[in-house]
């Protein structure tokens, strides 16, 4: 009992919140693109896959994410279907 | 001689700079070492303050770079500790009364005569951060387990290495192991993971630093303060001695005994 407290304790704690809080803004800080810049960059890969899929736009998810030494840039591009 | 010369920096204020220059500097002219402390925060001038040297000052850095007096005669000496000087700001003038050439200068006369040259670096990321880091060969880089802290911290590192300063080590200050235990505070491994730099100390919040500023006495002058050890250890590590992390939950414990038994 005492155990699963402190476990699920562990998960919430401000800690935790704190530390996942501060990569997350870290990544962000230090790709140094503003997020109207990163907003033109979704825009820019959108035109670009759309040119040759059938892309769904409201789908789309892109972040940043922290390798062990780098950063990378995740997108999700839902397709549609194949254009012909 | 040729001293070294650190700049104490953090971005974010109100982090402690002034306080570590003031206790760091003091411990490294205990262990025998000629230490000069530049105020380096011009318009809001304050490590004389810490100091307890506010009364002494008659020129400050602007005179010395205008040439409105000669070094010598803008160094304090403390009046406690042997070997430590202090070059005070100026308080009504600004950032740009001091440029990064004339800093670089400075820093290069007085690791002529002094062991370390320690300064105290202004808050923010501007000219006046410009400046203090132009002369230096090392950084220290101060800051609290916040994230604001943590996140300005991470930027200065950046900074820090355009300009050639690529290995700046860290001290985490204001650490609180109570609130560390109960999952309230990022611990130290969190802190380095995320900074991904050199870890050059820690140093526990405590009482007594508002008291030894109140009384613009050093803390490291008190051999029975928390902080002050760990500044002392910090000292030690500046001068690649390789002395251990002060073990902060024994000394919480130590500290309750002496408590208890009346020793405090």
């Amino acid at each position: 009992m005492n155990i699963i407290k402190k476990l699920s304790f562990k998960e919430n704690s401000s800690k935790n919140v704190a530390k996942e809080r501060l990569q997350f803004i870290l990544i962000h800080d230090r790709i140094k693109l503003s997020p109207r810049e990163l907003a033109e960059m979704k825009k820019d890969i959108i035109s670009v896959v759309s040119k040759y899929v059938d892309v769904d736009e409201n789908e789309l998810e892109m972040s940043l994410q922290r390798t062990e030494s780098n950063m990378a840039l995740q997108a999700n591009i839902p397709i549609r279907s194949r254009r012909n | 001689m040729n001293g070294k010369v650190i700049v104490i920096t953090s971005g974010k204020g109100g982090v402690g700079k002034t306080t570590a220059t003031a206790n760091i500097g003091t411990a490294l002219a205990m262990d025998g070492n000629k230490v000069v402390l530049i105020d380096a925060d011009i318009g809001l001038r304050n490590l004389d303050v810490v100091m307890g040297l506010e009364n002494r000052i008659v020129y400050d850095i602007v005179d010395v770079v205008e040439e409105a007096c000669r070094l010598e005669q803008a160094l304090i000496k403390d009046k406690r500790t042997k070997n430590l000087h202090l070059l005070p700001a100026a308080q009504t003038r600004d950032k740009n009364a001091v440029n990064p050439a004339q800093m670089r200068n400075l820093a290069n006369e007085l690791r002529k005569e002094f062991d370390y040259v320690l300064v105290d670096c202004p808050a923010g990321i501007e000219q006046g951060f410009k400046n203090a880091i132009a002369g230096a060969d090392d950084a220290v880089i101060i800051t609290t387990p916040e994230v604001s802290a943590v996140r300005d911290a991470d930027r200065i590192i950046g900074l820090l290495e355009v300009e050639g300063l690529k290995e700046p080590r860290v001290v985490v200050n204001r650490i609180r192991m109570e609130m560390v235990r109960r999952g309230d505070m990022m611990d130290l491994e969190d802190m380095i993971e995320i900074l991904a730099i050199g870890l050059l100390g820690v140093v526990p919040e405590d009482e007594d630093i508002v008291v030894s500023t109140n009384r613009g006495e050093p803390v490291v002058l008190d051999p029975e303060s928390r902080a002050g050890m760990a500044f002392h250890n910090i000292a030690q590590r500046i001068q690649g001695k390789d002395v251990p992390l002060l073990n902060l939950e024994k000394e919480k414990l130590m500290d309750r005994v002496k408590r208890i038994i009346g020793l405090s």
